[in-house]
């Protein structure tokens, strides 16, 4: 524990690098992940594809061959990013996709009646997700999104891998410095990411509370 | 077929139109022509021909799955036809877009399930659609709204969620929120069908101050007593064919079809 105390600043560090990679990449995942889910039931065919095809695609694809396409695959192409920036790519591209079905599934438990109803009032697809089926969609979907984003937050790991000093690439560095600490240095470091995850694990409780409506 | 002598004062849903006059030479509000629809290998409506005339109230009856919610969606293209014509007010029914948008903003539609929205309440399930729709500023729309809720007797309930309401308080706030769109035509599909008896009549009253008006009302439902003393027509379905059009008190007293009598014979002697 001692080195772990003794090297603070560099594990404040690490953990708000990882913060940042979670709280950033879970933002946009979000964004991209309802707009996915949007294009997986519009009325346009080829939007429903592409979506489709992005979905099936990256839910099953490793992360780490995520990473490796943005750290070493795209500068071939032209396109380098720094070694954050490709994190925070590749965590929003695997991570929406996962959102995109959790949302998905919370479109799909909205009654048919719901989108009649705004359809028969005149309102447009947009309008129609936008006011009437996504705010009642989220509510069904607040638990899966959340082991979503608590899983995206063990996942920022992998960029330790690739260049990214957080909390993983950290670890391995101070476990090889002090080798006698290793048990009291990893279970530091695992508490570091409770501090994030159990906090969303409350706010999910919070907002199933929140959100709670009688249909 | 119009019915004479009716009042055509409109006190909240003012925007049809000169066309109501008494000239007898309107063209009909809605005309159905040689609709044809299949669900896969159902043939639920054939050969449907039908025109109804502005301020008209029309009554569709029939067995379950003669196919009369089909005919009734068909009019807002909730559901698609496969072939024939639908006009409304002398246009055709768009495919899709912002034509059919705006022309299913002028046909109110009545579900048996109420299908208020959930998560919004009970006046902003009233005000969505003119805010969103219709543009109409939050304040003349909630103006509106309080009116239409007054109207259908649920003013002091404005606040609340829809399922904090009852089945007949929701299917009247269902209507208050199509009567906000101020349409052209009001389409109800079986709207006391999932109501407690003793909750019926306060939808049917509202449904008949409606009639009165002079709102053009299609409606499929299984209210003898509204249909004899409201309908200026009653239309009979069976099998996915429109049978009989008859005034009520002809259709109720002396049906032409087989299947009618047989009809009539059970729902009003048991």
């Amino acid at each position: 524990m001692g080195s772990l105390l003794a090297s603070r600043a560099a594990v404040w560090d690490a953990f708000t690098t990882t913060l940042f990679l979670a709280v950033t990449a879970g933002v946009l995942a979000l964004l991209v992940g309802t707009l996915l889910a949007a294009m997986r039931v519009s009325p346009y065919a080829p939007l429903r594809t592409v979506a489709t095809v992005y979905t099936e695609f990256l839910r099953n694809t490793p992360l780490t061959i995520v990473f490796f396409f943005f750290v070493f695959v795209t500068p071939s192409m032209g396109f380098t990013f720094a070694y954050k920036v490709a994190a925070v790519i590749a965590l929003t591209c695997y991570t929406s996709a996962f959102v995109a079905e959790a949302v998905r599934s919370g479109i799909n438990s909205v009654a048919v009646g719901q989108a009649e109803a705004a359809r028969s009032l005149g309102m447009s697809f947009g309008q129609n997700l936008a006011i009437v089926v996504l705010p009642q969609a989220f509510r069904t979907a607040i638990p899966p999104l959340i082991s979503v984003l608590i899983a995206l937050v063990k996942n920022t790991s992998v960029a330790g891998a690739f260049s990214v000093l957080e909390l993983f690439a950290l670890s391995k560095r101070l476990t090889n410095a002090h080798s006698s600490d290793v048990i009291a240095i990893l279970v530091g470091i695992a508490l570091c990411y409770l501090v994030i995850c159990i906090p969303l694990g409350r706010l999910a409780a919070a907002l199933e509370r929140k959100a709670a409506f009688a249909r | 077929m119009r019915a004479a002598g009716r009042a055509y004062g409109r006190a909240m849903t003012q925007t049809t139109s000169a066309s109501r006059s008494e000239s007898g030479t309107a063209p009909p509000l809605v005309t159905m022509r040689e609709v044809q629809k299949h669900f896969g290998d159902l043939h639920v409506l054939r050969d449907i021909d039908l025109e109804v005339d502005a301020g008209e109230v029309v009554v569709v009856l029939g067995p379950s799955g003669s196919g009369k919610s089909t005919l009734c969606r068909t009019i807002n293209r909730l559901e698609t036809i496969d072939s024939g014509d639908i006009t409304i007010d002398g246009s055709p029914l768009p495919a899709s877009g912002p034509g059919l948008a705006r022309l299913r903003a002028e046909v109110g539609m009545v579900f048996q399930s109420f299908n208020l929205f959930a998560h919004k309440s009970v006046l902003d399930n009233v005000t969505v659609a003119p805010i969103k729709v219709k543009r109409m500023p939050r304040r003349e729309a909630e103006e509106l709204g309080m009116r239409l809720l007054e109207r259908v007797g649920v003013a002091d309930q404005a606040q609340k969620l829809p399922a904090q309401l009852s089945g007949g308080q929701q299917q009247r706030v269902a209507i208050a929120r199509s009567l906000a769109m101020q349409p052209k035509l009001m389409l109800f599909d079986e709207p006391t069908s999932a109501l407690d008896p003793e909750m019926i009549n306060e939808v049917i009253e509202v449904m008949t101050d409606l009639a009165r008006e002079g709102m053009t009302m299609i409606a499929v439902t299984h209210e003898m007593g509204f249909a004899r003393r409201t309908a200026d027509r009653v239309v009979f379905m069976d099998a996915g064919r429109i049978l009989e059009v008859a005034p009520p008190d002809r259709f109720f007293t002396a049906p032409e079809s087989e299947r009618a009598k047989d009809f009539l014979s059970k729902i009003l002697h048991h």
